[in-house]
């Protein structure tokens, strides 16, 4: 429990880093550092998009599996990493 | 003659089948050769054959199907969530996180996932992977490329009587839209079939107009709420000043309104307008039928009407929200305080130097302290500190100038349209004594100006109402390296300049002063002094005069002597 908390914390702590967030496979968000609605938005619109993603590799080849995503956007890096039941979600600002 | 042959069946062989048989031919008519006709012949010569030779053509017409589109709203609402959860309730939803977090799997994931997420953040803090290396040589190329400037579209006034675009303004967010209104101010030109309505134009549409703006007089100037884009300001030339009511006539304007300017109020309901009657008056639109405020333009400050100066331009920057200045038909500009106590101290000061009406009066964007006139032949920048002149200006030109602006992006650049209908580009740190790029836009007079607030596109109108949007080449529109420090260095050189002007004239009108004050108190005795003076002077000159005379005389005399000894032994040796 503690180890959890620990872990986000420093994540949080990195340079540029905006925002955490944690979602479960249905793309709720259990934890976050972002108000409401942008995370739920993240949350929401992440979970499709990492759904996709998961599909179209395991299309190409059953065997494979995503195992990271990132998005590089003008304005921010969000970096997915996706587990079975949970989604770890991650914005960050490199040039910052 | 006449050839008549008698062809006879009998009616009981109507419709009969006819029975064919061979016959020798006989002759039924013999017409000989008429010699007297022949002579009357005449052959044609020349003959004329018209003929046509060109492409035939066909006009079709086509009409596709038309396409039906509708807008709908949609309902976006929070899912997911197990079936006895309801997203709205906080308690449940908090309930279920709590339940999550304690789930060993959840503890293990994070885990794993964590540390897999801070390597890659590490990684993006370690290397830029977009990081732009010989930035600086695409730079120079850039700088080499020439200032240009194209035309985009050209906005024509849809009506017959063509009338002047006297002002125009840009939608303050998307600046897709621009609104440009249409007036005649020459002296009783306006006919009474003249239409009134000003136009909103799509900018990538030249052909109609987007909307259509029909006050109750024609328009002289208007300006979009940035607040509200909704809302457009407007001057009228006839006695109201607003376009949707008409108003009480002794409290609002006696002449064309030239400039209206919206205040960045929290409610954004808040504008005020100048006019050529010398007066500025503040408007509330939740209350149009009289001005919340008002200020006259009297230089001895006594709030005389008819000492007015009128006013035909405003200028008001939304950092200093107590100050504005005003653009007067005189030449003069007229700082004011907004927040006085009493309306003799409104005005603060002004600033002399033009010889006609100043059409444009703009803070630069960048250093609020410097500002832009326009007016008679020059377009003139100034400090705020300096009251007595202009810190830089442009030559006189052949043709007036009508209208000015700063560009929003670049705080060396400004642009100017003149009568002749050009447009000049100035770039004061790389060329002061000519624009930088002069384009000749059209043929009639050009009377208004607006650039867009990226400073990529801006807006021509003239005369006839066209308007024409013209797009800048980049190197006009992109901040420029060191181009602030060095402007700020243009800036102060030339004010310390000015300053050191002002200083020197001052004390040389002190010394002046100062003489002229002493040479009256020493006047009677001077006066005197000076007669004897002038005596004992001349008395001097005639004295060296005769000397040199005398000398001069007593040299002579000797030569002489001398010359007859000579004659004298010559004849002795003879």
């Amino acid at each position: 429990m503690a180890e959890v908390e620990e872990t986000l914390k420093r994540i949080q702590t990195h340079k540029g880093v905006i925002g955490t967030i944690v979602a479960n496979a249905e793309g709720i968000p259990i934890r976050t550092t972002l108000d409401n609605s942008t995370t739920v938005q993240y949350a929401g619109l992440l979970h499709q998009l990492t759904m996709k993603a998961r599909s179209t590799v395991r299309d190409i080849d059953p065997q494979n599996d995503l195992t990271f995503l990132r998005i590089r956007s003008k304005k921010h890096e969000i970096m997915v990493a996706p587990e079975k039941e949970y989604l770890l979600i991650v914005i960050q600002n490199p040039s910052e | 003659m006449e050839i008549v042959y008698v062809y006879t069946k009998r009616r009981s062989e109507f419709g009969r089948q006819c029975n064919f048989s061979d016959r020798p031919a006989e002759l039924h008519v013999d017409i000989l050769p008429d010699p007297s006709l022949a002579a009357n012949f005449i052959e044609r010569d020349p003959c004329d054959v018209p003929l046509q030779c060109s492409q035939e053509m066909s006009e079709h017409e086509v009409n596709t199907e038309r396409y039906e589109s509708e807008s709908r709203g949609i309902n976006h609402a929070e899912g997911g969530w197990p079936k006895d959860v309801n997203p709205q309730e906080m308690e449940q939803t908090i309930r279920y996180r709590k339940k999550v977090e304690k789930d060993e799997n959840y503890v293990n994931t994070i885990m794993q996932l964590g540390s897999h997420m801070e390597h890659c953040i590490k990684q993006n803090n370690a290397i830029d992977i977009y990081q732009e290396y010989f930035e600086e040589d695409e730079e120079m190329e850039e700088c080499e490329e020439q200032p240009s400037a194209k035309t985009i579209n050209i906005f024509r006034d849809p009506n017959e009587i063509k009338r002047t675009a006297t002002s125009l303004s840009w939608h303050p967010d998307a600046s897709r839209k621009l609104a440009v209104a249409y007036s005649t101010l020459e002296f009783q030109r306006a006919t009474p079939d003249m239409s009134l309505d000003s136009y909103i134009w799509d900018i990538e549409n030249p052909n109609k107009p987007d909307m259509t703006v029909k006050p109750v007089s024609p328009l002289v100037c208007l300006e979009y709420n940035p607040k509200d884009s909704h809302i457009l300001r407007t001057g009228t030339p006839a006695k109201e000043a607003s376009p949707w009511r008409c108003q009480l006539f002794e409290h609002s304007h006696r002449d064309p309104v030239f400039k209206v300017i919206w205040l960045q109020s929290k409610t954004g309901t808040d504008a005020f307008s100048a006019s050529t009657d010398g007066q500025v008056l503040w408007w509330d639109i939740r209350k149009l039928s009289e001005p919340t405020e008002r200020l006259v333009l009297d230089p001895s400050r006594k709030g005389n009407l008819d000492n007015a100066l009128g006013a035909i331009s405003l200028e008001f920057e939304t950092t200093m929200p107590t100050k504005f200045m005003v653009g007067t038909e005189q030449g003069l500009v007229v700082s004011c305080n907004r927040k006085a106590k009493t309306p003799a101290e409104k005005i603060v000061c002004t600033y002399s130097g033009h010889h006609g009406p100043i059409y444009a009066l703009q803070r630069n964007p960048f250093f609020p302290k410097n500002f832009l006139t326009v007016a008679d032949w020059t377009a003139r920048i100034w400090s705020e500190d300096i009251k007595e002149s202009s810190i830089m200006w442009t030559k006189y030109h052949m043709a007036y100038l009508t209208d000015g602006c700063w560009s929003p992006v670049r705080p060396s650049v400004f642009f100017t349209v003149k009568m002749d209908g050009t447009l000049d580009v100035w770039d004061f740190l790389f060329k002061q004594n000519d624009p930088t790029l002069s384009l000749k836009v059209c043929d009639e007079a050009l009377y208004s100006l607006k650039v867009q607030d990226n400073g990529r596109f801006l807006a021509c109108g003239s005369q006839l109402g066209t308007a024409t949007l013209l797009e800048i080449s980049p190197g006009l529109c992109f901040l420029q390296k060191n181009e602030k420090a060095l402007a700020t260095a243009m800036f102060e050189r030339e004010t310390k300049r000015e300053k050191i002007l002002e200083a020197r004239q001052r004390e040389m009108r002190l010394k002046e002063r100062s003489r002229s004050e002493q040479s009256k108190e020493e006047e009677s005795k001077e006066a005197h002094g000076a007669e004897e003076s002038a005596e004992e002077l001349t008395i001097q000159a005639e004295k060296e005069f005769f000397d040199i005379v005398d000398g001069e005389l007593k040299k002579r005399e000797k030569e002489e002597e001398k010359c007859k000894e000579k004659d004298v032994c010559e004849e002795k040796d003879g």
